[in-house]
């Protein structure tokens, strides 16, 4: 018993932040029909700027707390400032081309970035100094659950919640809803759709480097490819989930977190990506949009 | 040309900001380790003062890309308007052909066997992005898990090889066989799916398909691969290294030819034009008469076959295969061509591959930067030309006023 | 005007239903077309106009009824479940309300398309090139250069689709579609955006159609000007039910069909769903 909640529970913090990935994906895509390809390179970069800003701050002899605050809140910010220059550079100039020729540029994107941190830092794994603390009143269940999972746990809620308020009940909220419905009459009615898109990457990238910061203190290491495979992962979570729809990109992250963990826990952990991309292809069989996405029907 | 005071305020805004974006990466260098920080406070001029000059030049080159958008005529092509007025004019087509033949026949003999092999790898990847270019060209399916009919290929020689001592001659057409089975199976489920699913689905069979060869020990060897893969031969001669060498670049020269003829002759059909009908409208398509499913199975299928053979061809040149050959990027590096080369046109695509493949060796000497400096030429590449440096020419007829008609290339 | 009532109808449609979830687009529609005749459906818009042509070619499967069609020469069949092209196949054409041409094809290969499913070179034709399949595309050259020359678009022949101005791009659907070879048209408010020019040329066109093709032709249009001097019979729509048809005379002075337009109550006449109701 005590294995299988420990199995859900990492489950639930790999959906967790599969979902902070993902709902920059999918945001991105509701909104300029773009794969952003290096959004996962974004995810890296947080967590690697959180890893130099704490490093400088362990050094300078910091509490624990407040060097987990900074460097959260530092990584956010530039996070949001490399998403918003990449789209200024690689893809507003493409907004008119054909979509694969801006997919292409986004690999480009990804490829420079990674490489960028490679050359600037190192190519070395980092050990990612462990910025959350133990919470004492967890030690007997230290075996199911760490305190570090708890707190992705909240963090995430916490950051759908605020995510949520904002789509719904802000103007730019309800700006952005109308950009990924239809662009041309969203410009046509006033909205500053430029700057839409710009608050959109500005968003994903700062969920994204969240979850960076999260999965770093969580597993104690990084290295600058971790964003590639971490951005593949959460792709697949918002296409199952429905791509385009932020709650389907938050069901799609829980559902292959916990197919993953508990396919590793009881089956083996050498094909767990092959089932993931086999429930993948199973799912989209019977609902080609994903199961929350709206079948695109065309008008014809 | 002296930029004017609000330009240079531009840029030196965008200089500041580009100094603030990369401090934390290019300035400090922490390493937790050995808990040292190192500061590099050179990095942070040359950003700025790279930035600084660098924003002039993106800002005139994005103007003068948008005061430049003309109307593509159907058969012309802008930037390789030298080769297009080769074809068009016999006087200048039959001496370049005679020069390209000749200088093709030479290469292996001019240059060493190094470079010949870099060139045998581009002939590879030329064959392969013509396969994906029915795919992704012509028929607009975005694949993005191409890799894996490469993958059977290769393993399908290495394996009948291994265990039924099959030779490259019969194993070639095994692989295109092969390709061409795996493109209607993976075919069959994605048949509904449109756009982006379609690209993650095969995305995620690139990767099973990968996995399945790396965990699956007893069936493909796992990890470590398969090696003493033979060589083509020829009539039983043994060959050195250095002959074998020149032979697969014989050998490829002419799949390639091969390549470029059937694709032609492909493009040029019933089903050519079927695939662009598809990609261009797939309900109007319908409507027209065509079948959805047949046509896009058909696409998938002839597509994979090609890169079934390059993967025989790929398995005997490096004589030993492992699962990391075919990764994700490979898969990539295959879409890049044809995108970059020029959706669904072989000219497009042989330059795609000449250039994807052929620079990062000439980018050698810039070693570690050479992958940095290929994603910034893919970016630029795609921000300027986002048609691919050959734009898609189709085919013109001439008629007379009664209807009688005479075709032109 | 041409209407034997003794000969059967080339397009049947009886019954014709169909829901999206809790929405009847289409409720119980009866309509029949027959040979050399140039029906015309008209309706307020949201009428069902355009669904019905979709549920028709096999775009949307109905909910419930029967649609058959009687190719010349031959039995009637029904087409309820047939995939579009398929329907195409069978002899039954159409035009689309939103421009969808092939816009990176040129003109003379978009009508090419159409010949697509008369045509049956494969694979082996395309890479072998065989004497058949090298006569069947000169064949198909020439026939799609002669129904643009008969369209008046043969000056367009290879400019992209998407250069053409829009009148053309109108009339370069309707060459791809007689390009399956149909024996009904069905043309989806082909005059939309045309001036009055373009419009009679239309008018012309259509008419040709019927008298020298042998096509009937079942057209939406809101164009009345057109609609009034162009049709043998006009079918009137409104909420997805039938609620008139006749000669454009009848249906001018019907009482039903203008409170259908001007959009005043009216106790329109409810088509029930049994066979003796016409």
């Amino acid at each position: 018993m005590d294995y299988f909640l420990e199995l859900l529970l990492g489950g639930l913090t790999r959906g967790s932040i599969y979902a902070l990935i993902a709902l920059g994906y999918t945001m991105v895509y509701g909104i300029i029909q773009l794969i952003n390809f290096a959004h996962g390179e974004i995810y890296m970069i947080g967590a690697f700027t959180a890893l130099i800003v704490a490093g400088v701050l362990t050094l300078l002899g910091w509490n624990q707390v407040a060097i987990l605050v900074i460097a959260s809140l530092v990584a956010v910010i530039y996070s949001c400032a490399y998403g918003f220059t990449v789209e200024k550079l690689a893809y507003k100039p493409l907004r008119h081309a054909p979509r694969l020729s801006a997919l292409i540029s986004a690999i480009g994107m990804s490829l420079f970035l990674q490489n960028y941190v490679l050359l600037a830092q190192t190519s070395d794994f980092l050990p990612f100094p462990s910025l959350i603390p133990e919470f004492k009143f967890l030690a007997p269940y230290a075996h199911i659950v760490r305190s570090s999972e708890i707190v992705i746990l909240i963090t995430t809620t916490a950051v759908m919640i605020l995510l949520t308020l904002l789509i719904k009940f802000t103007r730019i909220g309800k700006a952005m809803r109308a950009t990924a419905q239809d662009r041309e009459m969203a410009m046509l009615v006033g909205v500053d759709v430029n700057r839409v898109i710009s608050v959109t990457f500005i968003v994903g990238s700062a969920t994204a480097a969240i979850g960076g910061v999260l999965i770093a203190s969580h597993i104690g290491q990084i290295n600058f490819y971790i964003g590639f495979i971490a951005g593949i992962k959460a792709f697949v979570a918002a296409v199952l989930g429905g791509i385009g729809s932020i709650p389907g990109a938050v069901l799609g992250s829980l559902v292959l977190g916990w197919t993953e963990s508990f396919f590793t826990g009881y089956v083996s952990s050498d094909y767990e990506d092959v089932f993931a991309f086999l429930f993948l292809v199973f799912i989209l069989i019977f609902r080609p949009s994903g199961i929350l996405g709206r079948s695109e029907t065309e008008k014809v | 040309m002296i930029p004017s005071l609000a330009e240079i305020k531009k840029s030196l805004l965008t200089s500041l900001w580009f100094m603030f974006l990369t401090f934390p990466v290019m300035v400090i260098r922490v390493n937790t380790i050995y808990k040292t920080v190192e500061w590099r406070w050179r990095n942070l001029l040359i950003v700025g003062a790279g930035s600084f000059f660098l924003s002039f030049l993106w800002r005139y080159l994005i103007k003068r890309k948008e005061t430049g958008q003309k109307k593509i005529q159907p058969g012309s092509t802008s930037v390789k308007s030298l080769i297009q007025s080769a074809f068009d004019n016999p006087k200048l087509l039959i001496p370049s052909l005679a020069a390209l033949a000749v200088f093709t026949t030479a290469f292996p003999f001019i240059f060493s066997l190094y470079q010949t092999n870099i060139m045998i790898n581009a002939l590879i990847y030329i064959v392969i992005g013509l396969g994906l270019n029915i795919v992704v060209g012509l028929a607009g399916l975005l694949d993005l898990g191409y890799v894996a009919f490469y993958a059977v290929g290769a393993y399908s020689y290495a394996l009948l090889n291994h265990h039924f001592g099959i030779g490259f001659w019969t194993a070639l057409p095994i692989g295109a066989g092969m390709g061409f089975l795996f493109g209607i199976i993976l075919g069959f489920p994605v048949l509904r799916l449109r756009g982006d699913y379609l690209a993650i689905v095969t995305l995620g069979f690139g990767e099973i398909i990968r996995l399945i060869l790396e965990n699956w020990n007893e069936f493909s060897f796992g990890p470590s691969g398969i090696a003493n893969i033979p060589r083509p031969g020829f009539f039983g001669i043994d060959f050195s290294l250095h002959q074998s060498t020149i032979f697969i670049y014989f050998m490829m020269v002419a799949l390639v030819i091969f390549t470029i003829f059937v694709v032609n002759r492909l493009q040029d059909s019933r089903i050519g034009r079927a695939w662009i009908a598809l990609r261009e409208d797939d309900i109007a398509c319908q409507a027209m008469g065509i079948d959805k499913t047949k046509t896009k199975l058909t696409a998938f299928a002839l597509g994979a076959t090609w890169a079934g053979m390059g993967g025989v061809v790929f398995a005997a040149k490096t004589t030993f295969i492992n699962p990391a050959s075919f990764t994700i990027w490979e898969s990539i590096i295959i879409l890049c061509i044809v995108v970059l080369g020029g959706m669904g046109s072989i000219v497009g695509v042989i330059t795609g591959a000449l250039t994807l493949i052929l620079l990062p060796e000439y980018l050698r000497a810039f070693s570690e930067y050479r992958t940095l400096l290929f994603g910034v030429i893919l970016v630029v590449m795609m921000v300027f030309r986002p048609g691919g440096i050959v734009s898609t020419a189709r085919r013109t007829y001439q008629f007379e006023a009664i209807g009688n008609k005479d075709e032109k290339r | 005007m041409k209407n034997d009532n003794d000969a059967h109808p080339i397009l049947e449609v009886k019954n014709l239903t169909k829901d999206f979830g809790g929405l009847r687009a289409l409720n119980c529609l009866n309509l029949e077309v027959y040979r050399d005749e140039i029906v015309a459906l008209i309706g307020p818009n949201g009428a069902g106009k355009t669904t019905f042509f979709n549920c028709i070619t096999g775009i949307y499967p109905p909910s419930s009824g029967d649609m058959l069609i009687t190719p010349p020469g031959e039995k009637a069949k029904k087409i309820n479940n047939l995939k579009p092209n398929q329907v195409t196949a069978r002899g039954l054409a159409r035009t689309f309300q939103n421009i969808r041409l092939f816009p990176n094809m040129t003109v003379l290969e978009n009508v090419m398309i159409g010949r697509h499913c008369r045509m049956s070179a494969g694979i082996i034709g395309a890479v072998f090139r065989p004497k058949s399949t090298i006569v069947e595309e000169k064949q198909v050259v020439a026939d799609s250069y002669g129904i643009l020359e008969k369209i008046g678009l043969a000056s367009f022949v290879n400019e992209f689709a998407k250069n053409l101005p829009y009148g053309a791009q109108r009339r370069l659907e309707i060459a791809r579609a007689l390009a399956t070879e149909p024996f009904i048209l069905l043309l989806d408010e082909p005059a939309a955006g045309m001036n009055p020019l373009e419009t009679r040329e239309l008018d012309n066109l259509i008419v040709q159609l019927r008298d020298q093709e042998g096509i009937s032709i079942l057209l939406i249009e809101h164009d009345m000007k057109l609609v009034m001097s162009l049709s043998d019979r006009i079918v009137v729509m409104d909420y997805g039910r039938k609620i008139a048809q006749g000669t454009p005379q009848e249906i001018k002075a019907n009482p039903v069909v203008i409170k259908a337009y001007l959009g005043e109550e009216t106790d329109a006449p409810v088509e029930e769903c049994t066979d003796v109701l016409r």
